[in-house]
C-alpha cells in the first residue's frame, strides 16, 4: 500500500494573497513557482526545476544586460510591469546589435499581494516572451514583509550574441552622422502618468512597450558598419538619450522639431501637465545614429518594420565642443534640448 | 504661474463642473467662474478651473492680424 | 490643438519677425520686460529671441510666483509639513524650491513628511474630505490667475463644513510688482535697467482685466501690451510695443483679445475680495517689501489660515550671498552674470528659486538658451584673436 499523500490544493487565484510562506523555500513556494511562473512561461528549462539552466554558446561575442522594474502603477494602458520587463531587457540586448537569446526573471513580492495580480503579470510576461521568441529560462522568488516592496519588483537579466563584425558603442557618433528615430515619442510616460494619483486625466494613449530586436536586426542588416550606435530612449526620454550620446561621443546634435513625431493626444496630455514630450519615457522606440551614406537605406528598412512605420530622420551630429543638443523649433527659433534634473514633475504653472 | 490651456467643453456636469477635452485628453474641472457655458465652447483652463471663455471671433481676428503684420503698418 | 497650434505657426512667425525688423528704428534700442513667468518660458522654449533684431531686447521680469517666494516662507511650509498630523498639498513646481540648509519640500518628503503634489485645489479638498483624521494644508502660491481657485477652495470648505482644511497663503499681486520695479532705484535713478515697455501677463489679465495697467502707462509713460500665451502672441505684442514707441504712445493695448476683456473676470475678482485682504507687508525675494503686494485671509476666514492654526512663525532667512536671484528678478542682471549660474547652481542643484521654477529666468536660460551665450563668447573670442 503506498503512503498517503497530502491533497494538493489549487492556488486561490480569486481572492488569495501571497504570504511569507510563498517565499520560504518550502512546498508553498514550490507550488507558487509551478502554478504561476512555470505555467506562464511554459518551457523545458523551467520544467526541469533546477536552480540554473544551461545552454550552448555559439560563435560571436556574448552580450549580457540586467534591469530592474519598479513601475507604478503595475498595470497601465498598453502593458504591465511584466511585459515591460520582458521588452525592456530584450531591448537593452538589441541596442547592442545583438540577438537576444535568453532571459532570467526574479520577483520580489510584497506580502499580501493578490495572487490574481501576480498571475496576470506572469501570464503577460509569458505571452510577451513567447511573442518575442525569447524564453525566460531561470528565475527566483522572494517574499518580503508588507510595506517593504511596492506590490512587486521584477529584476531581469538577458543574454544575447552579436553577429561577427558588429560593434556598436556609444562613443561612435561623428559629426555628419544622421539621427534616426523609430517613431512617436512620449507614449509610455503619458500612459503611465494618466493613471497616477492626483493627476488623473482620461486619455486613449497606450504605452508603446514593445520588443525591438527585429527592428534593430533590420537596421544592422541594412546599414552594416555604417550603424554607429543605437539606444532606446526610456527614462528621461529622447532628451536624456541624445545628451548621453553627445557626452559619450564628444559631439553636438542639431535637431528639427518638426521632424520629431508626436501623437496629438500625447502632445495634448503634455500640454495639460506642462511637460515636454522630449523628456517623457518611451519603451518601444529607438534612436539610431548612422553614417550619412547609409541613412536613406536604413530609414527605409525601419519604415518597413511594423514598429518603425513612423520612423524619421530628425537631425544630425555636429562638431560641438560643448556637446549641446540644439533644436530648431517649429516656430523658427533655436533652443537646446537639455536632460532634466531628477524626476520630471508635471509643470503646473 | 500662468500655465493655462484652451480646452473644449464636452459635457456639462452638476455643481458647476464640466468635462473638457484637449485633443481627446479629458478631465473634469470646475466652471464656477464662467457663466453661460455650452457644450462646444472653449475655455481657458488653469489648475482645474475654467477662467474665461475663448471668443472664437476674436481668436480669428488675432490670426488675421498675424497675417497682416506682413503688410505695411497703418 | 485648437487655439494652440495656430498660434505657434512658424510661417506666421517669420511674417511678424519681418515686420518687427522693418519697423524697429535702427537708431535706437527697444527694451521690453515680459512680466509673466509663462512668457519667459515661452520665449525661451520657442527661441523667440532668435527672430528679433539685435536692437529689440527682452528683459525677464519677476512674474514667477515661485521665484519671488522668499526662503523664509518655504522654510515655513517645510516646518508645517514636518508636523506629523499635517498633509501638505502643493503644486508641482514647489517641490524642489530650495529653503534654508539645502532643504526642500521634496527632501522633507523623503524624510517622511506627508507632502503631496496636486494639480488643483479640488484635489486638496478631496484629500481633506477623504482623510478627516489628517490636517490638510494647501500651500497657496501664485499671482491673480491662481488666487481665485484658492478662494473657491475656501468657500467650498465652508460649504462642506470641513474642519481639517487650511491654507498657507503666499498669493501675490501683479500691479504692485510692476510698480515696485518702475519705482526702484535701478530704474528711476540709476538707470541701470531701462525699460521701454511691458508685455502684460496673459492669464493674470483674464482675471484682472486691463484697468489695473492704465495707471502705469500714464504715470510712468510706458506702453503695456497684454499678450496671449503662445509665441505668436508674444511676437505680435512686441510688434505692437515697437509701434507704440515709434509713435510716441504709451497706452494699454490688448493683444489677447480672445480671452481678456477690459474688466476681466468680475466673478473671480469678487470671490477673491470676499476671502482675502491685503497684507501690511510681505517680503518678495529680490524685491524686498512690496507695498500692497500680497494677500492674507480675512478675519472671517481665520480658521482656514494655517499660519494662525499652527502658530507658524517666519524666521528670517538669508539667500546664499552669491545668489543673484534678486537682481535677476528685477531685470538688473542676467543669469550668466551670477557667479553660481551653471557651476554651483544648476537645475540639478538649484541654489535659488530662479533656477528651480521652469519659468525662472535662470532655469529657462539653462534649459533652452545657454547655447547662445557660448556661441556669442566664441565669436567674441574669434573677433578678438
Amino acid at each position: 500500500m503506498s503512503a498517503q499523500r497530502p491533497i494538493r490544493r489549487k492556488l486561490d487565484f480569486k481572492s488569495g494573497r501571497v504570504d511569507l510562506s510563498h517565499g520560504a523555500g518550502g512546498r508553498a513556494m514550490g507550488q507558487l513557482i509551478e502554478d504561476v511562473f512555470h505555467t506562464a512561461f511554459d518551457n523545458d528549462w523551467l520544467r526541469a526545476g533546477n536552480d540554473q539552466s544551461a545552454f550552448e554558446i555559439g560563435a560571436g561575442r556574448m552580450v549580457m544586460t540586467t534591469d530592474a522594474y519598479v513601475v507604478s502603477p503595475l498595470f497601465f494602458p498598453g502593458g504591465d510591469i511584466g511585459s515591460l520587463a520582458v521588452h525592456g531587457t530584450i531591448n537593452d540586448i538589441a541596442m547592442a546589435g545583438a540577438e537576444p537569446l535568453y532571459l532570467s526573471a526574479s520577483f520580489i513580492i510584497e506580502e499580501g499581494f493578490p495572487l490574481a495580480d501576480l498571475k496576470r503579470i506572469a501570464d503577460s510576461m509569458g505571452a510577451a516572451s513567447r511573442a518575442a521568441g525569447v524564453p525566460v529560462i531561470t528565475g527566483d522568488t522572494k517574499v518580503v514583509e508588507r510595506g517593504k516592496a511596492d506590490g512587486v519588483f521584477i529584476s531581469t537579466a538577458g543574454v544575447g550574441v552579436t553577429p561577427p563584425g558588429v560593434v556598436l558603442t556609444s562613443d561612435a557618433a561623428r559629426p555628419g552622422d544622421v539621427v534616426l528615430l523609430s517613431g512617436s515619442i512620449g507614449d509610455h510616460g503619458v500612459a503611465v502618468m494618466s493613471k497616477r494619483e492626483n493627476l488623473e486625466f482620461d486619455v486613449e494613449i497606450l504605452s508603446d512597450s514593445a520588443p525591438l530586436h527585429h527592428l534593430s536586426a533590420a537596421i544592422i542588416a541594412a546599414g552594416g558598419a555604417g550603424v554607429r550606435v543605437m539606444r532606446d530612449p526610456t527614462r528621461g526620454g529622447l532628451a536624456a538619450t541624445l545628451n548621453e550620446l553627445a557626452q559619450q561621443s564628444g559631439v553636438g546634435f542639431s535637431l528639427a522639431e518638426e521632424a520629431i513625431p508626436v501623437r496629438p493626444e500625447v502632445a495634448a496630455a503634455c500640454e495639460f501637465l506642462g511637460l515636454d514630450p522630449l523628456n517623457v519615457a518611451n519603451e518601444g522606440k529607438l534612436v539610431a545614429i548612422v553614417a550619412p551614406e547609409v541613412a536613406e537605406v536604413v530609414l527605409a528598412a525601419m519604415k518597413a518594420d511594423p514598429l518603425g512605420a513612423r520612423a524619421a530622420a530628425i537631425g544630425k551630429a555636429v562638431e560641438d565642443a560643448n556637446r549641446f543638443v540644439e533644436m530648431r523649433t517649429s516656430f523658427g527659433g533655436g533652443r537646446i534640448v537639455d536632460w532634466l534634473a531628477g524626476e520630471q514633475l508635471p509643470r503646473i504653472c | 504661474m500662468c500655465l493655462a490651456i484652451p480646452v473644449q467643453v464636452t459635457e456639462l456636469l452638476p455643481d458647476d463642473m464640466a468635462r473638457v477635452s484637449l485633443d481627446g485628453v479629458t478631465k473634469v474641472v470646475s466652471t464656477v467662474l464662467v457663466e453661460d457655458l455650452e457644450v462646444g465652447d472653449y475655455v481657458v483652463l488653469h489648475v482645474g478651473y475654467a477662467l474665461a471663455k475663448i471668443d472664437p471671433e476674436e481668436a480669428a481676428r488675432t490670426l488675421e492680424l498675424f497675417e497682416q503684420a506682413g503688410m505695411v503698418a497703418t | 490643438m485648437k487655439y494652440v497650434d495656430e498660434y505657434r505657426d512658424g510661417a506666421l512667425a517669420q511674417t511678424i519677425a519681418a515686420a518687427i525688423r522693418r519697423e524697429a528704428d535702427p537708431a535706437r534700442v527697444y527694451r521690453f520686460m515680459e512680466f509673466c513667468g509663462g512668457h519667459t518660458h515661452a520665449i525661451a522654449r520657442y527661441g523667440l529671441e532668435d527672430l528679433l533684431p539685435e536692437n529689440v531686447r527682452m528683459i525677464h521680469g519677476p512674474g514667477c510666483p515661485v521665484c519671488v517666494l522668499p526662503v523664509a516662507r518655504i522654510d515655513m511650509a517645510i516646518a508645517c509639513a514636518r508636523r506629523p498630523e499635517v498633509t501638505l498639498c502643493v503644486y508641482g513646481d514647489l517641490m524642489r524650491v530650495p529653503g534654508s540648509n539645502g532643504m526642500s519640500l521634496m527632501k522633507a518628503k523623503a524624510e517622511g513628511a506627508d507632502v503631496r503634489m496636486v494639480y488643483s485645489t479640488l484635489d486638496a479638498l478631496r484629500i481633506a474630505e477623504n482623510s478627516p483624521e489628517r490636517e490638510v494644508v494647501f500651500l497657496a502660491v501664485g499671482f491673480e490667475t491662481t488666487t481665485p481657485p484658492t478662494a473657491l477652495a475656501i468657500r467650498a470648505a465652508v460649504k462642506k463644513t470641513l474642519t481639517n482644511f487650511s491654507i498657507l497663503c503666499n498669493h501675490v499681486l501683479t500691479p504692485a510688482a510692476i510698480q515696485t520695479i518702475l519705482q526702484s532705484p535701478d530704474v528711476r535713478e540709476l538707470g541701470s535697467v531701462e525699460i521701454d515697455g511691458f508685455i502684460g501677463p496673459a492669464h493674470v489679465s483674464t482675471v484682472i482685466g486691463l484697468q489695473p495697467y492704465r495707471f502705469f502707462a500714464e504715470e510712468f509713460e510706458k506702453p503695456v501690451v497684454v499678450a496671449g500665451f503662445e509665441p505668436l502672441d508674444v511676437a505680435q505684442a512686441i510688434l505692437m510695443l515697437v509701434r507704440q514707441i515709434n509713435e510716441g504712445r504709451h497706452e494699454v493695448e490688448n493683444q489677447y483679445i480672445r480671452a481678456v476683456g477690459e474688466y476681466g473676470n468680475e466673478k473671480a475678482q469678487a470671490e477673491v475680495a470676499e476671502v482675502f485682504e491685503l497684507r501690511d507687508h510681505f517680503e518678495w525675494r529680490g524685491l524686498g517689501d512690496v507695498p500692497y503686494g500680497a494677500l492674507k485671509l480675512r478675519a472671517a476666514y481665520a480658521r482656514f489660515d494655517a499660519e494662525q492654526r499652527f502658530g507658524l512663525v517666519e524666521h528670517p532667512a538669508c539667500d546664499n550671498p552669491a545668489c543673484e536671484c534678486g537682481a535677476i528678478l528685477r531685470g538688473v542682471k542676467k543669469p550668466r552674470d551670477c557667479k553660481l549660474f551653471g557651476t554651483l547652481c544648476t537645475p540639478d542643484t538649484p541654489m535659488g528659486s530662479c533656477m528651480v521654477s521652469p519659468e525662472g529666468a535662470c532655469s529657462a536660460h539653462w534649459t533652452y538658451g545657454r547655447f547662445r551665450e557660448v556661441a556669442k563668447d566664441a565669436s567674441r573670442r574669434e573677433a578678438v584673436a
